[in-house]
């Protein structure tokens, strides 16, 4: 007997201004499944499973929905085709009762414009009920744990008629306890004829949950396999498995002293009893999903987050970091993962930016000296080659590479000796990555210790001297640059 | 700075500027008594008020906050420096006093945004409250009146036939103009308006400059207070109300984004003087107040629009 395929999707390419997130990809799920999609951070689960849902439109390609052509318009529409998705932020509407979350929308009406609460709730306790789970529809969301909310919007997706549920990452926030209740609400569904198309990380889970599995790399297809058939290390093999052919012109230096050295450090927020240190002239890489902690240790290290517990030492002395400020003073710097948001101030000068952490040494008595101010940002728009037409020009119309520079050059100003990359060529043109990577190069080279956190295997391994891998707020492995590999890498991020 | 990027840079103003020049024709057309020495400075007298409250607005405006409490701290201002005159203490002294009062007031709206997390909104409309009930409480409701000519001498006296209001204005703006522009100050204020996150990661000590910004525009109301106690010879409790209006209609006329970032000292002075002209003009013109007000509105909304659409175009 052939399974029964409800969703076939052919060719499927969705481009963004200048990045091609999909590829020709192709997707199918049969009724009742558990179908897992796979693959590193930016790999292009998130971008499919979104046209799939209507958040995106796609570039070209073709969706078949129980055998018919269809063009998902917007969610409204997915919602409609009985296409449901549950993020991984949830969605529901925190003010408002169970019930009322389950009919948003749709509330029953009775004349004249006024809501049956009656049958509203009424008809979503049914179904909370018919999932087994033990939620008072009255109750308001808010006092809910994580998982009730899953199954609120489980319900949501019920009370819509939804032949397929995609799932992003449920088991993130919940406790081994509710994984296992997640686990039977999606049986049943899968006896309801439902479909789950599953986002995770977590391979254990995979194995146990999912019925088959599509891997996607770089935004391309890698291919389909049944659950059964396969092995932790073959799935690691079709995630990773891409030429190396970028090139990382990585100077080989012998590292310094050490230059920073945390001890146990843990936050309220995420970070578990992290060790580890930095020597001068060296570049250590910090791989590790999305999540896994790496920007919150980088906060933490640079006074922008609260440390419950652990001791930090730099050159030698204790250092305990209160605020960004302090960090910088004793020597970090930090270029963050978003330059946008958190890096630069868009409406302000190349100069105003390349000057803002170390004002205090370009002015006297509070009075700025403009003199020193242009030379300096002269300096090094020279140096790093910024292509702009003057210090003056506002950086929000800088390109993305002229502007990660003018970040650099806010730090090399403020004559750092500890540099935290987070994500140091995301959105960046591969001509502008390669000037980046020389930069690095002449910092160790200067004596500078460098953190590099970074998504994208290939630069670790091409760049780094010393890798270290987060997991879950914690560091889960180490590797010398020799004994890394793509693999390894992903085994230690994964927890495999 | 080559003279492109100085039309890149100013052209917000130039826009303004050209405004209160057709503005300034148009009633010079309208009623030839309009364009006389005198009333110029007539103008520049009745506007230094409102002028020198929106040099703060501008700063707190800059930071991407709001200060509603300028005009109640004017008026309590001005029943404490009266009542340090009427007690015999040097005109200094007072004058201190009033200053201090307008800080002391901003300040705490300051720490209260900073250390308290208030919205700037909630936190000056609780101390617009606070300080008019202060000032009352203060002068017992009553006016406080009757002050040395010397004293008066701040409103009404003249240098070379300027009068002093005008004086202080000019003052006030040249200092605030190269504060703003040219000092640490300043270059944090843009910074903390524009991206405050941003800013507290470059190390910008966010809290601390925040308030001194609030403190500022507190003190400017208290100078304020010492010009209109000294013109009235006598400090009102019930003094300034509705002036936070008028400051922030100068200062966003003037070009300063409520959103933060953005803004000049030069563009809040051509605001207050717009909104200045525009009242002397039509009081000229026998233009009922009634009117006037609707004008004033309007004028507001105009400039904020056609500013967005400026800005939509530049980008």
């Amino acid at each position: 007997m052939t399974p029964d395929i409800i969703l076939k999707m052919h060719h499927i390419t969705k481009s963004f201004p200048g990045v091609l997130a999909l590829d020709n990809v192709q997707f199918q799920l049969e009724k009742g499944e558990v179908h897992v999609l796979l693959g590193e951070n930016g790999a292009g689960k998130s971008t499919l499973v979104k046209i799939l849902s209507g958040a995106y439109q796609k570039t070209s390609g073709e969706i078949l929905l129980f055998g018919k052509k269809i063009n998902i318009k917007n969610p409204k529409h997915a919602m409609a085709l009985g296409i449901s998705i549950i993020y991984q932020e949830l969605n529901l509407v925190s003010q408002l009762s169970v019930g009322e979350n389950i009919f948003l929308g749709r509330e029953p009406m009775k004349s004249m414009g006024v809501v049956d609460f009656k049958k509203l709730y009424g008809d979503s306790q049914k179904i909370i009920d018919d999932l087994e789970v033990r939620i008072d529809t009255h109750t308001i969301v808010n006092n809910l744990s994580i998982a009730q909310q899953q199954m609120v919007e489980v319900a949501k997706a019920l009370s819509l008629d939804a032949k397929i549920i995609i799932m992003d990452e449920p088991t993130s926030a919940l406790t081994e306890q509710e994984i296992k209740e997640l686990f039977k609400t999606i049986n049943q569904l899968k006896e309801k004829g439902v479909s789950i198309i599953y986002i995770s990380h977590r391979l254990e889970e995979i194995f146990e949950i999912g019925d088959r599995v599509t891997v996607l790399r770089d935004g391309k297809y890698v291919g389909t396999k049944n659950i059964k058939d396969i092995s932790k290390p073959e799935l690691i093999q079709m995630m990773v498995k891409r030429e190396l052919n970028e090139q990382f012109p990585k100077q080989e230096i012998k590292p310094g002293d050490e230059v920073l050295a945390v001890e146990g450090l843990s936050t309220s927020k995420k970070l578990k009893n992290i060790s580890f240190s930095l020597f001068a002239n060296e570049v250590l890489g910090i791989a590790g999903l999305m999540g896994s902690g790496r920007t919150e240790l980088a906060r933490a290290i640079f006074g922008a987050d609260k440390i419950t517990d652990g001791k930090i030492n730099i050159k030698g002395k204790p250092f305990k970091s209160v605020s960004p400020r302090h960090s910088i003073s004793a020597g970090i710097g930090y270029l963050t993962e978003d330059r946008k948001s958190q890096g630069l101030i868009l409406d302000l000068s190349l100069k105003e930016n390349i000057i803002l952490p170390s004002l205090n040494n370009f002015s006297r008595m509070g009075v700025l000296q403009t003199k020193s101010e242009k030379n300096v940002s002269e300096k090094y728009i020279k140096e790093l080659r910024i292509k702009t037409p003057s210090i003056n020009q506002k950086v929000m119309y800088l390109s993305g590479g002229n502007q990660q520079k003018v970040v650099i050059s806010k730090w090399l100003c403020a004559n750092v000796d500890i540099l935290i990359f987070d994500e140091p060529t995301r959105g960046i043109d591969v001509g502008s990555k390669v000037e980046i990577y020389q930069l690095m190069n002449q910092l160790i080279v200067e004596g500078v210790g460098i953190i590099m956190i970074s998504s994208e295997l290939p630069e670790i391994l091409g760049m780094s001297d010393r890798i270290l891998i987060m997991r879950e707020g914690a560091i889960s492995g180490e590797l010398k640059k020799e004994e890394a590999t793509q693999e390894k890498i992903l085994q230690y991020a994964l927890g495999a | 700075m080559d003279r492109k990027e100085f039309f890149i840079h100013h052209g917000r103003q130039f826009g303004t500027l050209i405004g209160l020049i057709l503005l300034i024709i148009i009633l010079w057309i309208l009623t030839p008594y309009f364009l006389t020495v005198s009333n110029m400075l007539n103008i520049a007298q009745q506007t230094s008020i409102n002028a020198i409250i929106a040099v703060g607005m501008t700063f707190v405006i800059i930071t991407a906050g709001i200060d509603l409490s300028v005009g109640s701290i004017l008026a309590f201002a001005g029943v404490v420096l009266a009542s340090v005159l009427r007690a015999g203490m040097p005109i200094p002294v007072a004058i201190l006093a009033g200053l201090g009062t307008g800080m002391f007031c901003g300040l705490v709206n300051g720490v209260l945004i900073t250390m308290g997390k208030l919205p700037p909104f909630i936190s000056t409309l609780g101390m617009m409250s606070v300080a008019r009930g202060a000032a009352l409480m203060y002068s017992q409701g009553r006016p406080i009146s009757g002050f040395s000519p010397s004293f008066r001498f701040l409103a009404s006296g003249e240098i070379f036939h300027i009068p002093m209001p005008v004086i202080i204005m000019i003052v006030v703006y040249l200092v605030a103009h190269f504060v703003l522009t040219r000092t640490k100050l300043g270059r944090y204020t843009y910074a903390i308006g524009g991206n405050e996150e941003a800013a507290l990661l470059s190390g910008v000590n966010v809290k601390f400059y925040k308030a001194m910004v609030y403190g500022i525009g507190g003190m400017l109301s208290g100078l304020a207070a010492v010009i209109l106690t000294a013109r009235l010879n006598s400090a009102q409790p019930i003094a300034g109300m509705m002036y936070e209006l008028d400051a922030i209609a100068a200062t966003v006329i003037g070009g300063t984004s409520l959103m933060g970032g953005e803004g000049t000292i030069l563009g809040t002075l051509i605001g207050a003087l717009i909104m200045g002209v525009l009242r002397n003009g039509l009081n000229i013109l026998g233009v009922s107040s009634f009117i006037q007000q609707i004008i004033i509105g309007s004028v507001i909304i105009i400039a904020v629009l056609v500013d967005m659409a400026l800005k939509k175009q530049k980008t």
